[in-house]
């Protein structure tokens, strides 16, 4: 084991698939000069030269869709948007022609191209720049989308997206990058479609992914505090979803709470429940209950700004009411 | 006549696609093709001139307006027939239609209906040329149409900042659907665009598919030996309307009738008839056509739908993920 931060683990996936792949480049907004504007990219320039890290102008449409005609045709990009929120200027890109070419072709066309970078809240960076874009996202088919809350994870599940076959969107956050973990030494892949379970528990199932899973273990403490013992399940994968880990912990607490980033209306944390409720509906000793972005635009001022994210306390306030403890 | 042979070839192709779509009008009128059907008539000298610029290890990118360019790249029109129908015999297995027609053999990728977001996807293509050093060049096609939205202008300014092997052939056929060239684009000679990228560029009327050819090959060559892309705004006419649903009400019918009088394919035809060296091919050429054309119908007609079972297989090249 090597303990790494965040954004090292995931500069690390990228520089060993360059490595052991020349088909691999990295394009984006001052991925190379710059050395990338959260420094996930720092020293790649200098390592793999500029004929495989390539600065862009901005232009996410554009150098999106060349990530995916230069994928179509056999190379494996990974295409970094600075944030997650300019992808949408590129949706139809991803939505259009990543997700949809392989079937349009009758099979002919494979896409094996990675978008990543960060996604959903940062630090008072207004309503423009701090939107949960997954969930507009996972309702595609033809796309995976990959959320690591973890070194460990971040590094491995970013090796599997690269030597994918299928496009993949890599969800990283601003406020990850800095965290720090344990990663495993010599060749690490992590599986799309497998849950970690972040904490074991009996009294109720804390459903997360990305930097909220943090959020509840730091929940799940001061509920065993009050006696309440919480199972934390980090998603890592949104699409493809693992149901038997989740159906699995339900089956043990009869509880759930699905905190995420995100507005209420759809999304994720519905998927989940809608799952749940389908697949184990007999085990449920409560509605579950969902902790969400507020259904508003994310407000510049910390403290609103605050109010409006997810936060420990309103994690634990609806474990309580799926428990019973209040109403 | 110069170069009989291929003239000859150039006239099969040209009457081939336009037979191929009088068809697929014909069938499209008895039901048998759903969903939009956009002709190509009237333009078939651009792709088939185009298709002779190349190397067959170049590719190729286009709009919904596809099926010519696919037939002139190699695609046989029983692949094209039977993906109208709908029928698993289709070069997309059905899946795609007419405005999705994908050849990869051929290098031909597409066939896309979102106008202007090919343009970048084919800069790709060409990015992934420059990037393995292959050689190939990309041809991507785009009407009056696509030239204002934002993706094209995206696609073009990479292409020409980093030099790849690219050419983009603006076939101008004076209407974006019902809207005029005047009342769509405030600059109608759109090879202007090309000074703004620091691209070359070239301009000209499609009367003459030799013509087409060999400015179009200036272009190919001048990408392949790493010049950068070159704009060429071909100046041609489609006879039909946008689509099969339009009447095309817009514009006089002296107007149609006046540029089918400058036909390249009947001109050609002309040419051919009017040479003692080649006379005597054409008509045999044309028996053969036609006989092409019935056969792909037939062919389209009689072959199996597609089936469920091929839906997950081609959303994910693995495991379905859900």
């Amino acid at each position: 084991m090597k303990s790494m931060r965040f954004r090292e683990a995931v500069r690390e996936a990228i520089a060993e698939e360059m490595e052991r792949d020349d088909r691999v480049f990295l394009m984006g907004e001052e991925v190379g000069q710059y050395q990338g504007a959260y420094k996930v990219s720092e020293g790649l320039l200098e390592r793999f030269g500029e004929r495989r890290v390539i600065d862009t102008p901005i232009t996410e449409a554009g150098f999106a869709g060349i990530g995916i005609g230069a994928a179509m045709v056999g190379l494996r990009p990974i295409i970094e948007f600075m944030t997650w929120n300019f992808s949408a200027v590129a949706f139809d890109q991803i939505l259009n022609n990543a997700a949809k070419l392989r079937q349009m072709s009758g099979g002919q066309l494979s896409v094996p191209v990675v978008f990543r970078g960060p996604n959903a809240s940062a630090r008072q960076v207004g309503s423009q720049h701090s939107h949960a874009m997954e969930h507009f996202y996972v309702n595609v088919p033809g796309l995976k989308v990959i959320a690591p809350a973890t070194p460990a994870d971040a590094k491995g599940m970013l090796k599997t997206a690269i030597r994918d076959e299928d496009p993949v969107l890599y969800l990283e956050s601003e406020t990850l990058y800095s965290v720090k973990g344990d990663v495993p030494e010599g060749e690490h892949l992590v599986p799309f479609g497998k849950a970690r379970i972040a904490r074991e528990g009996t009294d109720c199932t804390l459903i997360s992914y990305s930097r909220m899973v943090h959020v509840c273990l730091d929940a799940a403490e001061a509920l065993a505090a009050k006696g309440i013992d919480c199972e934390v399940i980090d998603l890592r994968s949104l699409r493809p979803l693992d149901e038997e880990t989740i159906v699995a912990s339900l089956t043990k607490t009869h509880r759930a709470v699905v905190a995420y980033e995100g507005w209420p209306y759809g999304g994720v944390g519905a998927e989940v429940v809608d799952r749940l409720q389908r697949l184990a509906f007999d085990e449920l000793d409560a509605p579950i209950l969902r902790v969400t972005t507020m259904d508003v635009p994310m407000p510049y001022n910390a403290k609103l700004e605050q109010l409006v994210i997810p936060q420990a306390h309103r994690i634990i306030d609806a474990v309580e009411r799926v428990t019973y403890r209040r109403t | 006549m110069k170069e009989a042979k291929t003239a000859l070839e150039m006239y099969r192709m040209m009457l081939l696609i336009r037979r191929f779509e009088e068809e697929a009008a014909r069938a499209y009128s008895l039901g048998k093709i759903g969903g939009f059907l956009h002709l190509y008539i009237g333009q078939e000298a651009v792709a088939v001139g185009a298709a002779h610029a190349m190397r067959p290890t170049d590719s190729v990118v286009t709009t919904y307006r596809d099926h010519g360019i696919a037939l002139a790249r190699g695609m046989t029109a029983n692949a094209g027939m039977a993906e109208l129908f709908g029928k698993v015999t289709g070069c997309s297995k059905g899946l795609g239609g007419s405005m999705h027609f994908f050849d990869a053999e051929n290098r031909m990728y597409g066939g896309h209906g979102i106008i202007g977001a090919h343009i970048p996807l084919a800069a790709g293509v060409a990015f992934a040329s420059k990037y393995t050093s292959d050689g190939g060049v990309t041809m991507v096609f785009y009407g009056d149409g696509s030239a204002s939205i934002g993706a094209t202008h995206e696609g073009m300014s990479l292409a020409a900042l980093w030099k790849l092997p690219i050419v983009f052939v603006c076939e101008n056929n004076q209407y974006a659907m019902g809207t005029s060239l005047e009342r769509s684009i405030s600059v109608t000679d759109m090879s202007k665009k090309a000074d703004g990228y620091g691209m070359a560029k070239d301009r000209f009327v499609a009367e003459d598919v030799f013509e087409i050819r060999d400015r179009l090959k200036d272009a190919v060559e001048r990408a392949r030996r790493g010049e950068g892309p070159t704009l060429v705004e071909i100046l041609t006419y489609r006879y039909r309307g946008h689509s099969m649903s339009d009447p095309a009400k817009y514009r006089t019918k002296e107007e149609v009738e006046d540029y089918k009088k400058r036909d390249a394919l009947n001109q050609l035809r002309a040419e051919l008839a009017a040479s003692p060296e080649t006379a005597k091919d054409v008509e045999a050429l044309e028996a053969a056509v036609e006989a092409e054309i019935a056969e792909c119908v037939r062919f389209a007609d009689e072959s199996p739908e597609p089936t469920a079972d091929l839906l997950e297989p081609t959303t994910y090249a693995g495991e379905f993920a859900r």
